[in-house]
């Protein structure tokens, strides 16, 4: 039996600043998948995050990109999280002046409010704030610290996870989550992922290495280089990397 | 030998419109000026020997103001602490606002603080000229002061002139301005996270002018400023 597409992108072509970044991309994907995409620096992984997510100042020129039927590239960013995609940052952005709590509880209420239900509890946010930092090993005084200001980069990611975590998103696309982790620190970041993922949920995991991919073991992996898919299939993909890099494909 | 380079002095302010804070004395107060024809009440401050003052300006949306102030720290260990905000959104050209900040040392070991934020909109223009003057005797003075803007669209005018008077040797001085927009990244990274953007704004801007914010003591007052600025986000 096969699952409900989540994901469908059809021929998609983006420009950034007159020049062509991603060349015709397709790629379809169903609940319960992780899909991997790896290629080398430049190949236009970052694009394709940025793409999905609404990013100002990329020009789609062609194509299109379908999230549970709707026209995904007509939406706010903040229509595509109401939708459920959530994207973690390969860097994260820090808010000075803006607690963790403070950006939580705004994020998760203004979801909410987009679908209709009643605003979350102040004791069962609170509630769910110890729980999904506890997930990721954050100390309950990140709580109180302003947005990313001062966190190392291993802190910046679990953050990260941390907010996925928070507001349970179907479709999560983590770009470069695993680059600047040390070997515990990527540990946590993947069993937080790990420990997220259902049958109903997808991500697209987007790295050059394929050490998270150990952890994460991926449904699908794609090899994107010069914009272009050059190469889907499965996990043997990620062996045939690491034995001879992305110069074969 | 000191320099006393081109030194001028001038009389300490006086008159009926100087807050006069004596020897030892501590002042606070809070000048909130929101509708047409408010004014501070004062043009000038005298703090004495051990004494303190601090005052906060809140100047709010449609209206015009000038806000001309002297402050003369006449005695030893004097303190004084500026700080304000001023939100101005431009409607009908109402928005002329000025600040016109004259921060006198005259004695030694007096520490001045001043800290200023503003948000301009529509075709507001702010003029923030702050002035620290510290005489040739007034050595050990701590003085800074702090002015930052955000432009929230392309006709508002901001025009920040900051100016440091030293004409002694043993001080720690400094000032700082900027004139920026709301940081886009962060909105995107908000919205991400299903914010909207109005909201992501009003969170930036609210953020941007705590730290004056924070020092007030009135809740009804605090939630007045956020309620103005959730208005100016619409704009």
């Amino acid at each position: 039996m096969s699952h409900e597409i989540l994901l469908k992108i059809s021929g998609l072509r983006v420009r950034v600043a007159d020049r062509e970044i991603l060349g015709g991309i397709d790629l379809e994907i169903r609940r319960g998948e992780i899909h991997a995409v790896m290629g080398p620096n430049g190949a236009g992984k970052s694009t394709l995050a940025a793409i999905l997510t609404g990013k100002p100042n990329y020009e789609v020129t062609d194509g299109s990109v379908e999230f549970l039927g709707r026209d995904l590239l007509a939406m706010k960013p903040e229509e595509r999280a109401w939708a459920g995609i959530f994207l973690s940052f390969q860097y994260p952005i820090e808010i000075p002046g803006v607690s963790i709590t403070n950006f939580m509880k705004t994020a998760i209420q203004a979801q909410r409010k987009a679908r209709g239900q009643e605003p979350m509890k102040a004791g069962d946010f609170l509630k769910l704030m110890k729980e999904k930092m506890a997930l990721v090993q954050m100390k309950p005084e990140f709580a109180k610290r302003e947005v990313n200001v001062g966190f190392s980069g291993g802190e910046k990611k679990r953050n990260e996870i941390f907010q996925m975590a928070m507001l349970n998103p179907i479709l999560s696309i983590l770009d470069e989550t695993d680059s600047g982790l040390d070997v515990d620190a990527l540990k946590i970041v993947a069993d937080g992922v790990d420990a997220l993922h259902t049958p109903e949920t997808a991500a697209i995991i987007i790295t050059h290495y394929p050490k998270l991919l150990e952890y994460l073991r991926p449904d699908v992996v794609h090899v994107l280089k010069a914009g272009r898919i050059v190469a889907t299939g499965g996990r043997d993909i990620i062996d045939r990397i690491e034995k001879s890099g992305f110069e074969q494909f | 030998m000191i320099d006393h380079g081109n030194y001028i002095p001038t009389p300490v302010v006086s008159g009926p419109e100087v807050l006069q804070v004596r020897d030892g004395e501590q002042a606070r107060r809070t000048i909130l000026l929101q509708h047409p024809g408010d004014v501070a009440g004062f043009t000038g401050a005298v703090v004495g020997t051990d004494a303190s003052l601090e005052l906060i300006f809140i100047v709010l949306p449609g209206i015009s103001a000038e806000i001309p102030l002297t402050v003369d720290l006449c005695g030893e260990h004097a303190q004084a602490t500026l700080a304000g905000i001023y939100l101005a959104s431009g409607a009908e050209n109402a928005d002329s606002v000025t600040f016109d900040i004259k921060m006198c040392h005259r004695v030694p070991n007096c520490t001045s603080r001043q800290l200023f934020n503003g948000l301009a909109a529509g075709s507001a223009r702010c003029n923030f000229f702050g002035r620290i003057i510290v005489a040739p005797d007034a050595q050990q003075t701590e003085a800074y002061q702090e002015n930052h803007n955000i432009l929230l669209s392309e006709e508002a005018r901001i025009n920040t002139k900051p100016q440091l008077e030293i004409y002694a040797d043993d001080v720690k001085c400094s000032h700082g301005a900027t004139i920026g927009r709301l940081n886009e990244d962060e909105q995107f990274y908000m919205r991400s996270r299903g914010i909207p953007e109005e909201e992501a704004k009003v969170l930036q801007m609210i953020s941007f002018v705590a730290p004056v914010v924070t020092r007030l003591e009135d809740p009804e007052l605090i939630g007045r400023i956020e309620q103005e600025i959730q208005k100016l986000a619409k704009t």
